[in-house]
């Protein structure tokens, strides 16, 4: 944790509220998004027991494993989940831009004009927390190599197609999830810990609903409040059966829940099911009547107490994406969503040219390129931040990377030699104590086109500078490039283009017939079963 | 895992079990330990934990309950898996131990699973262990599993047992075996996870390093990272068997934990002597709940709090997650302002600055306007509060420019 948010949290503390740590929103939010709530089953990994998701806060939709322990309901669940996730992430592929560029010809080394399409938009995923994120990886793990109906080797209980393709969907999502600054699947608690501070630690932090208590008074709260007595109740009131009030995010659920409700809900459900197989055994057909009434009832009781567990935290995620949208778009987040688009593109190009599924492991190559890749795009967003909103920059003044302070004086002069240029200096009052001897190269924010400068000398309160470039190509500076005096300028030591913003997909996201051939474990995907 | 402190009654243990009060002792297992070891300055929890007291109950009763728990879901496939693993044989078990010792594939040898006595008392089984231990590495051509083991390890000057879930013994020499819930999926599992059960096996290597030395009759040795020469000597990797992807077949992962047994030993060397914490209580005090016949606490909770609060704490917000009175003390530490409640790392950020009121102080001093920072340094602050108003200048001045206040 830096200074800055510890005070941000100082603060929060103070006024028993969250406290801003950004004044712009830094993730891209989609008109569209679609949040998922996981439930998972205890004491196996990444089990699913419930989802409950949807793109209209008033209309979520719950599916349900109603036996967790049973194959053939977790498949018919995620044939549902699929049904209902897939077509919204396919929707996106349909409008296209089409960007015209050249490619190098791999015979030949000609350079050849190429068409390239681009999705117009990407689909957004927003789930609770981080636990969310690793439980969708899990579930993209377990199903992405399922065999369906179509494969040459269907096995006992092929998946409906939809079904591996959701995993592949998952997979790449949560692998892009790790770029940084990416937006395409986000977890709530962590947009909201890059936008606030609370006054509570991270750790605390990572509780869905107690962080939104720094927000807003939880529902059910009498009398209302914010801060650490609201974060308080949420974590820890229990009703009369000793229910925790407000359940926790998930995926793993209050194993009081599991124990007091569910467990019993689960086993009404099993005897139900056991009625019915004895009835249609007895081929009495009032009785199997009934007995399919029962199992349905069972059923409806179980969706009712995991709708129960899950739509709090349903209606967080929306109250938590209600209070970033107040927030004004932070200016490099289209930069970054087309980066979103392309890894988006690229993978339904992938999906509808036949490649396999992701495999199990990376090779060494993808992995060091996708180490790289995510290095590089956590400098770009560093820089972009930093432009982007004074806070991020005030957090590099803190460090002594940058400095910004009021132009006192200028003083005109030239590069020696034939054709003299203007090197003019700049005397900068600034309260900042930037780490600087003279001689360091140092960048203007803001300047349009980009300015170096070098460090003349730097004292307590003023800054000199020596302006080196952006000032046209003539002896006298173009009109406009040199700030007057007066004016505020922001200079930082840290380049601020980003190495070569590649227009083109990133080494993840080219397909793996570019890559090396996808690692098959010893223990190969077909015939491995998933969960028991 | 169970921790008992038998034996002779010395005037520290006596002192220890007036704490408990009435209440039977509470046993300790390794993964407390390792939380306790995480936390070596805190007295109260050491202090709770020598005396054996029961912090679930204590906890209830101050009005904070621990929000710890197990899904019955969790136990019961816990329990599923572990009756797979002792399957024909302790058959997944062998295979992996076998490569890690480098034992020939085509040695053929059967694996002798002795009683250790389950139901004696706690200091009994740990000398039957360490008889069956002393037996089984007489022979080094033999292979000897001890299930659920009893091992003693010394806690601050009183003697801790725990209970690791097996040992194998072969070549003279022992191996800790310790079966985990989490899967290995792909080959790798959570690191976060394999870390803690690292931490918690390196706890019963100490303890068999205690026992052998003792066993030799010698000094335990200093250096974490010297392997011991004696019989029954644990190796300095640990066995970790988990479900094996999303399946329930177990796969065993060797993990070398001489990094956490040297942390453990100098956490545990840290840990203030029961002796002295003993003599810092104030006469008479204890953390007896005074239970009545149907089982009710009836001690005022006033006068526990206050008991409680006569040991120190040192609270961050981890106590959250591994120590029963971490939401007591949470409050504690917000009532009193401390800097603590918003995490360790802080404190040092803060230096001198304690209390979120002094801290918010010094910050105030930066945010007032017109102020330079050639004046802040005059205002004779040390450096930690300089920097926090140099911070609120900053930030006072970026939210004014981003239009947010
Ligand atoms: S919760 Fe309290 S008693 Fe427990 S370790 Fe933390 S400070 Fe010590």
């Amino acid at each position: 944790m830096s200074l800055l948010s510890t005070l941000a949290r100082l603060e929060a503390v103070r006024g028993q509220r969250a406290e801003p740590l950004a004044t712009v929103r830094h993730r891209h939010l989609s008109d569209r998004p679609m949040v998922l709530v996981p439930l998972a089953a205890a004491g196996e990994a990444g089990a699913p027991l419930a989802v409950l998701l949807g793109t209209d806060r008033d209309a979520p939709r719950l599916h349900l494993v109603p036996q967790p322990l049973n194959r053939t309901q977790r498949s018919e669940f995620l044939a549902a989940m699929a049904a209902d996730v897939v077509p919204y992430l396919e929707s996106f592929g349909e409008q296209v831009e089409l960007l015209e560029g050249s490619e190098k010809d791999p015979v030949s080394g000609e350079k050849l004009p190429v068409v390239r399409e681009l999705c117009a938009d990407a689909p957004q995923l927003v789930v609770p927390n981080a636990a969310g994120v690793a439980h969708l990886a899990l579930l993209g793990r377990s199903t992405r190599f399922r065999r369906t109906a179509e494969d040459p080797d269907p096995g006992e209980y092929p998946a409906p197609t939809q079904v591996p393709l959701l995993g592949r969907w998952l997979t790449h999502l949560t692998d892009r999830a790790q770029v940084p600054g990416s937006s395409m699947l986000l977890s709530m608690t962590g947009l909201l810990a890059r936008h606030w501070a609370t006054g509570q630690s991270n750790l605390e932090d990572q509780h869905l609903a107690a962080r939104m208590a720094w927000h807003l008074s939880p529902s059910g709260l009498e009398p209302p409040a914010t801060g650490a007595v609201a974060a308080e109740w949420v974590e820890s009131a229990r009703d009369a059966e000793g229910l925790l009030v407000h359940p926790p995010a998930g995926p793993s659920t209050d194993p009081k829940f599991d124990e007091r409700v569910l467990a019993p809900a689960i086993l009404r459900y099993d005897a139900a099911v056991a009625v019915r197989v004895r009835a249609e055994g007895s081929r009495d057909a009032a009785e199997s009547e009934r007995a399919a009434g029962l199992v349905e009832r069972a059923r409806a009781e179980l969706a009712r107490v995991l709708l129960a567990a899950a739509l709090p935290t349903w209606h967080d995620v929306w109250h938590g994406l209600e209070l970033l949208r107040e927030l004004p778009p932070a200016d490099h987040l289209p930069d970054r969503w087309e980066g979103d688009r392309w890894s988006f593109t690229m993978h339904r190009d992938r999906v509808a040219a036949g490649e396999p599924p992701q495999p199990r492991r990376d090779d060494a190559v993808t992995a060091a390129r996708k180490l790289a890749q995510r290095e590089r795009e956590q400098a770009k967003l560093e820089i972009q931040e930093a432009l982007d909103d004074p806070l991020a920059m005030a957090e590099r003044r803190l460090a002594g990377e940058a400095f910004a302070g009021e132009v006192v004086d200028v003083v005109p002069e030239w590069s020696a030699g034939r054709s003299p240029k203007p090197r003019p200096l700049l005397v900068v009052r600034t309260g900042d104590r930037p780490h600087a001897d003279p001689g360091r190269e140092v960048y203007r924010a803001h300047a349009e086109p980009a300015q170096r400068a070098e460090i003349v000398s730097a004292e307590s309160g003023e800054v000199v500078v020596r302006l080196l470039s952006g000032m046209g190509r003539r002896k006298d500076p173009e009109p406009g490039s040199v700030p007057e005096v007066g004016s505020r300028v922001v200079f930082t030591l840290f380049e601020l283009a980003p190495r070569q913003s590649a227009p083109l997909p990133e080494p993840a996201d080219t397909p793996w017939t570019h890559g090396g051939p996808p690692v098959v474990g010893e223990d190969s995907p077909a015939g491995a079963d998933e969960w028991e | 895992m169970n921790v008992s402190h038998l034996g002779q009654a010395s005037p520290s243990l006596r002192r220890l079990s007036e704490l408990r009060g009435a209440a039977p002792q509470r046993s300790l297992d390794a993964r407390a330990l390792a939380a306790l070891a995480a936390n070596p300055g805190c007295r109260r929890r050491a202090l709770l934990d020598a005396a054996g007291v029961d912090k679930t109950a204590l906890a209830d009763r101050l009005g904070r309950p621990a929000p710890f728990g197990q899904s019955p879901f969790a136990i019961r496939r816990g329990l599923q898996f572990e009756s797979r693993l002792k399957r024909d044989g302790y058959a997944v078990l062998m295979e992996p131990l076998r490569r890690l010792l480098g034992v020939p594939e085509d040695e053929v040898a059967s694996l002798a699973v002795p009683d250790l006595l389950p139901s004696l008392s706690p200091a009994m089984r740990t000398e039957r262990t360490s008889a069956a231990l002393a037996e089984a590495a007489a022979d080094p051509s033999a292979w000897t599993l001890l299930d659920r083991p009893m091992l003693r390890l010394e806690v601050a000057g009183s003697p801790a047992y725990l209970e690791p879930d097996a040992l194998v013994v072969h070549g003279g020499r022992c191996t800790v075996v310790e079966i985990k819930s989490f899967p290995v999926l792909d080959g790798s599992a959570d690191p976060a996870k394999v870390g803690a059960a690292a931490r918690q096996a390196a706890v019963y290597v100490l303890a068999l390093q205690q026992a052998a030395a003792r066993a030799a009759g010698r000094e335990p040795s200093a250096d974490p990272y010297a392997e011991q020469d004696l019989p029954g000597a644990p190796e300095l990797t640990v066995l970790l068997v988990c479900p094996k992807d999303f399946s329930n077949r177990p796969v065993a992962m060797p993990v070398d934990v001489r990094r956490e047994l040297s942390t453990t030993r100098r956490q545990l060397s840290r840990m203030t002597k029961v002796e002295q914490l003993l003599a810092a209580l104030p006469e008479g005090m204890t953390f007896d709940l005074a239970r009545d016949d149907s089982g009710a606490p009836t001690r005022p909770v006033e006068e526990l709090t206050r008991a409680v609060e006569a040991v120190p704490a040192a609270y961050g917000p981890e106590c959250i997650s591994t120590c029963e009175l971490g939401f007591h003390c949470r409050a504690q530490a917000r009532c009193a302002g401390a800097v603590e409640q918003l995490g360790r790392g802080v404190r040092g950020e803060l230096g001198s600055l304690r209390t979120v009121e002094a801290a918010l102080a010094a910050a105030g001093r930066g945010a007032e306007p017109g102020v330079e920072p050639a004046l802040l340094a005059e205002l004779g602050l040390d450096e930690a509060s300089e920097r926090l108003a140099y911070a609120a200048r900053l930030r006072a001045e970026a939210l004014a420019a981003g239009g947010v206040r």
